[in-house]
């Protein structure tokens, strides 16, 4: 029983950290250009 | 990758941000060469795509405008256009709202789902009354945030009078919430805190995915929109000149047309001549020639210099204007379509309720107590209103427009698809629909020099003639020469110097039938013929239309003998020279009929008859109202998505109807165990997941029906 004084809390914060995260990619525009993040890999960085 | 979207605001006093759209980007290498060349330029901070919105965000210094990042983008190869604001704003943060509740919705499902499977499996006493307290608290803010769309709908339809597939959504989610409250504080043995928080999640999955459609589609569209006139140079009396947006010109106001701009109001030519390109009128790409006295609309295109034009009508007084308002009230028939999914739910929400009502009834009178009663009645209000029913709609809609979208189709929302699957017989505009609508130069004459040097002039020109020859010349893979000294006389064609020999294209000199010009690389001299090509698949896409049981034929403004060329061509009835009035008149005639006629056609003239249609598609080239009005826009120089998208809409209304099938045949199995008193919330949880993922799993076969039609 006394386990789940701790497991509780745990799984709990968990799930609220996932969210927090999924907030916090929407927020700072993660999501805007999901198109474009999967041609971006391809553009090659350095300068010639 | 990512990491540069929040711009520091440090310096931010001199520092503006302007927005281009780019419809022309297509690839990575789109991408690197605006944000490398870009910043290059003086003045310019930094630029940064958005590739699925087709946008460029530049952050440059104020003494930059408009027109010069215009030119800048230009120079590199990019046609922009500025974006003053965000008309997909709105949409986008519907959107964003709605992922957040599918968020937090999840959460809480895991977290509540983790407590009730321990309740399930036996825990007892003080253990359930703590997991059932657990449950609650994190359960009534999830519900109170993830079902406000819910809420705030139902809401809506209730003072209205009416009711919709969210008022027993609603009312089920709201009672289950409250009594297992109450069983909570009493120390029940059941709480339903997990079937409403999981009936919520997955709804939530159905509207964000109909939402996220509507999204990607308009950002498409709205990639390709904003080319007219939205400001005039107006020459003050002083001879100076100032930009006046165009909502804010009146009639009798000079203004100063340069080349290349698009007119934002209606007028007649006081000084200067050229032509002027009409074809977001009229759908007719040669251009017209124009001289002090000629009358110009709003949205014609200046192609040559200057000329100063004054004003007779602006704003909603301009040919423009009633052309959009026609469009208006035509459009207003349309927003009386019921959508399937609430159609479907007006004849199910009444029995729903009455079944719950009557188990109520019946418990009560049957002697079972107030509390046994009600916990059946919620029960069968939950069972019956399975997720099943709200992602039947979405899930395979979306799915249905990825497929399209593969094939070059944006489809603007659902409703359009089910309106698509109906339509029986197609009417086609000729100009730019059934043809390309932009001039083909036969260049097989040409040898390997003249193609280059053909191409390094024609290039440098905006004339609809050059523009057609140089997308010939690449589209055949030659590379430009560089010409030097280009020069562009009005009416007259351009002339350069390369490799030390006069360059030009110009007006033949002998007169030919049809559009024709002349290209001379020092002593030799060739002869262009144009014409506007039927697009290559047009006979297929109608012999495809056929065998869906859509008769063809073709609905044009144009003049009778160019028409029955094409009618001939084609094998198509074909009625010429109708008005945008007669168009809208015949479209609501063949309704009158009982047809559902389907319109393609692309000139501002064919909006109106877009609008009234009962579906209706338009190529990208078509004008931006035409766009607006059309529920799809295709892409590309091929017909075939037009046949495509009945298809894959007739397609996605049978699997629409399999899964409404599915989730009533669910309801008949488990209403009576409802109604009995049978269904726990473990039975509950079980049957709404497992519906779901069927009828998800079914709705996924549409995207290989996109792929077996090649």
């Amino acid at each position: 029983m006394t386990g789940l004084a701790f497991l509780i809390p745990i799984a709990l914060g968990m799930g609220l950290l996932g969210l927090a995260a999924f907030f916090w990619a929407m927020r700072s525009g993660q999501f805007d250009d999901m198109d474009g993040a999967a041609h971006r890999i391809l553009i090659d960085e350095d300068d010639e | 990758m990512n990491a540069s979207v929040a711009l520091p605001p440090d310096h931010a006093e001199d520092l503006r941000d302007t927005r281009f759209t780019v419809p022309a980007i297509r690839c990575a290498g789109c991408i690197a060469k605006i944000e490398r060349e870009l910043p290059k330029l003086s003045g310019v901070e930094s630029a940064r795509v958005n590739f699925s919105a087709k946008r460029v965000a530049i952050r440059h210094a104020a003494s930059l405008d408009e027109g010069d990042l215009t030119l800048a983008l230009r120079t590199i190869g990019f046609e922009a256009q500025p974006v003053s604001d965000n008309p997909l704003a709105r949409d986008d943060a519907d959107t964003r709202m709605l992922l957040r509740a599918v968020a937090v919705a999840g959460f809480g499902m895991m977290n509540i789902m983790l407590l009730s499977v321990s309740v399930w499996s036996g825990a007892s006493g003080t253990t359930r009354d703590l997991f059932h307290w657990l449950s609650a608290i994190i359960a009534l803010p999830v519900i109170g945030y993830a079902g406000r769309p819910f809420f705030a709908s139902a809401l809506m339809a209730l003072r209205y009078g009416r009711t919709n597939m969210d008022v027993p959504i609603s009312i089920g989610v709201l009672l289950a919430t409250a009594l297992s409250l109450y069983e909570t504080v009493t120390s029940g043995a059941h709480a339903y805190f997990e079937s409403a928080v999981m009936l919520l999640f997955f709804l939530l999955c159905g509207r964000a995915l109909d939402a996220t459609m509507r999204t990607r589609t308009r950002a498409g569209i709205g990639a390709l929109l904003g080319r007219m006139g939205k400001s005039a140079s107006v020459l003050q009396p002083d001879g100076s000149s100032q930009r006046v947006a165009a909502e804010d010109l009146e009639a009798g106001m000079l203004v100063l047309v340069a080349a290349g701009e698009a007119l934002a109001a209606d007028g007649v030519i006081e000084q200067g001549e050229g032509a002027v390109d009409n074809a977001m009128l009229t759908g007719e790409s040669t251009p017209q020639s124009v001289s002090v006295g000629s009358e110009v609309h709003a949205g014609a295109i200046n192609l040559f210099g200057p000329v100063q034009v004054r004003l007779t009508a602006v704003a909603g007084d301009t040919a423009l204007a009633e052309i959009a308002r026609l469009m208006d009230e035509a459009g207003q028939s349309r927003s009386l379509y019921v959508r399937i999914a609430d159609r479907a739910s007006r004849l199910y929400a009444p029995v729903v309720h009455s079944l719950a009502v009557l188990a109520f009834i019946g418990w009560m009178l049957a002697g079972a107590g107030w509390h046994q009663s009600l916990v059946i009645a919620i029960a069968v209000l939950i069972i019956t209103c399975p997720c099943a029913m709200g992602l039947a709609v979405p899930a395979a809609q979306v799915v249905a427009s990825g497929a399209l979208i593969k094939r070059g189709l944006l489809v603007k929302d659902g409703s359009a698809l089910e309106r698509l699957a109906e339509v029986d017989v197609a009417l086609f505009d000729k100009t730019g629909t059934l043809t390309l609508g932009t001039p083909r130069p036969d260049i097989s004459a040409l040898d390997e020099d003249a193609r280059s040097v053909a191409l390094g002039l024609a290039q440098a020109s905006r004339h609809p003639l050059s523009k057609g020859l140089a997308d010939a010349l690449r589209s055949e893979g030659v590379s430009a020469a560089i010409v030097e000294d280009i020069d562009e006389q009005s009416g007259q064609g351009l002339t350069g110097r390369w490799e030390g020999m006069a360059v030009s294209i110009g007006r033949p000199q002998t007169d030919q039938d049809g559009m024709a010009s002349e290209l001379s690389v020092g002593n030799r001299r060739w002869t262009l013929l144009f014409n506007d090509p039927i697009r290559g698949d047009a006979r297929q896409t109608i012999n495809r239309l056929q065998s869906l049981g859509i008769e063809s034929r073709i609905l044009s403004g144009d003049a009778r003998k160019a028409v029955r060329l094409v009618a001939s061509e084609l094998g198509l009835f074909a009625q010429a020279g109708a008005s945008p009035q007669e168009k809208l008149r015949l479209l609501e005639e063949l309704k009158a009929a009982g047809h559902n006629p389907l319109m393609v056609g692309d000139g501002i003239n064919d909006g109106p008859a877009l609008a009234a249609a009962h579906a209706s598609i338009a190529p990208s080239t078509a004008s931006d109202a035409s766009q607006q009005a059309a529920d799809a826009v295709f892409i590309g120089e091929k017909l075939a998505p037009v046949a495509f998208a009945v298809t894959i809409a007739r397609k996605t209304m049978k699997i629409v109807r399999q899964n409404f099938k599915f989730a009533i045949g669910y309801n008949i199995l488990a209403i009576p165990l409802a109604l009995f008193g049978l269904v726990t919330p473990l039975i509950a949880a079980i049957a709404m997941s497992v519906s779901s993922l069927i009828v998800v799993g079914n709705s996924l076969r549409l995207a290989r029906a996109g792929k077996d039609q090649e």
